[in-house]
């Protein structure tokens, strides 16, 4: 990639940060709050997510 | 006193409600799913360079950010929302024409393919039967990009492989927590635009496929 284009790459993913960030201010201040148990229910998908990822590598490799 | 009669008819036609957005949501993203296939099938035959990925992306945000909240209540945002997945779709056939060169290119894609389709079907299923409601999660996945996008945009002039794997790998756990968060937002009324809903759905799977074959790709090079 040329430099033209790492600089037009990494100014298009500097506003998606800029929009994140607004995005997570908002989240943050009006968001509804973990209750007991929410993350180890969210944490199990996830964790099957990277165990399939892994399987997958396994797969290809 | 609250009228429990009116809060059972409310929680009703609230349910019915979700469930509309919910079934239109499906057909929509079903539609645009098959509208960037054809497209990135038209992309590879054309074999358009790899620089058209970029190209594609930075004018599918600038519309997705500028142009689609301004239409998504009116039906010009389903032509909106179909011209932001057929860019994508074109960029994302710059890439698997470069992928398809490799020597086990067709096999990675096809892995890749599998790969998100099991993690979108698994995800979406596991929202929708624990209808358990994963908004909370808003802080913490939008906090979890920018740390990604800021890790990938010091890849960008770094270009070190281990950086990129670990971002794809960020992207991959991101998305799918975001599939969880964009679903139950869905079930429970937090968004009611079909097309705004199909639009974060769309952007959770296209980002898983491109980064588990940024991952595969990487693992399954023999050098």
């Amino acid at each position: 990639m040329d430099l033209f284009m790492k600089i037009v790459a990494a100014a298009a993913m500097g506003m998606m940060v800029f929009y994140a960030w607004r995005a997570y201010q908002q989240w943050q201040q009006q968001g509804p709050k973990a209750e007991k148990g929410d993350w180890q229910a969210a944490i199990l998908p996830l964790a099957m997510v990277a165990g399939l990822v892994v399987l997958l590598i396994a797969m290809v490799r | 006193m609250a009228n429990p009669q009116y809060s059972v008819l409310s929680g009703a036609q609230s349910a019915i409600s979700a469930n509309k957005v919910l079934k239109n949501t499906y057909m929509l993203l079903s539609a645009t799913l098959g509208f960037s296939a054809l497209m990135a099938l038209i992309s590879m035959s054309l074999a358009l360079p790899s620089w058209m990925y970029l190209v594609s992306v930075i004018g599918a945000m600038v519309m997705g950010i500028f142009v689609l909240p301004r239409t998504a209540n009116s039906s010009a945002g389903i032509g909106v929302i179909f011209a932001i997945t057929g860019l994508l779709g074109l960029g994302l056939g710059s890439i698997l024409t470069m992928y398809m060169a490799l020597p086990r290119g067709p096999e990675i894609i096809a892995t890749a393919f599998a790969g998100t389709g099991l993690i979108f079907l698994g995800l979406s299923g596991y929202a929708l039967t624990s209808k358990r409601d994963f908004s909370f999660m808003g802080g913490f996945l939008f906090a979890g990009i920018m740390v990604v996008f800021i890790a990938a945009i010091a890849n960008i002039f770094l270009a070190m492989p281990a950086l990129s794997l670990a971002v794809s790998g960020g992207i991959i756990l991101l998305m799918s927590g975001f599939i969880l968060f964009d679903t139950s937002r869905i079930i429970n009324g937090g968004e009611t635009n079909y097309i705004m809903a199909t639009y974060g759905l769309y952007l959770n799977i296209f980002n898983i496929f491109i980064s588990l074959l940024q991952i595969l790709g990487i693992m399954g090079s023999d050098d």
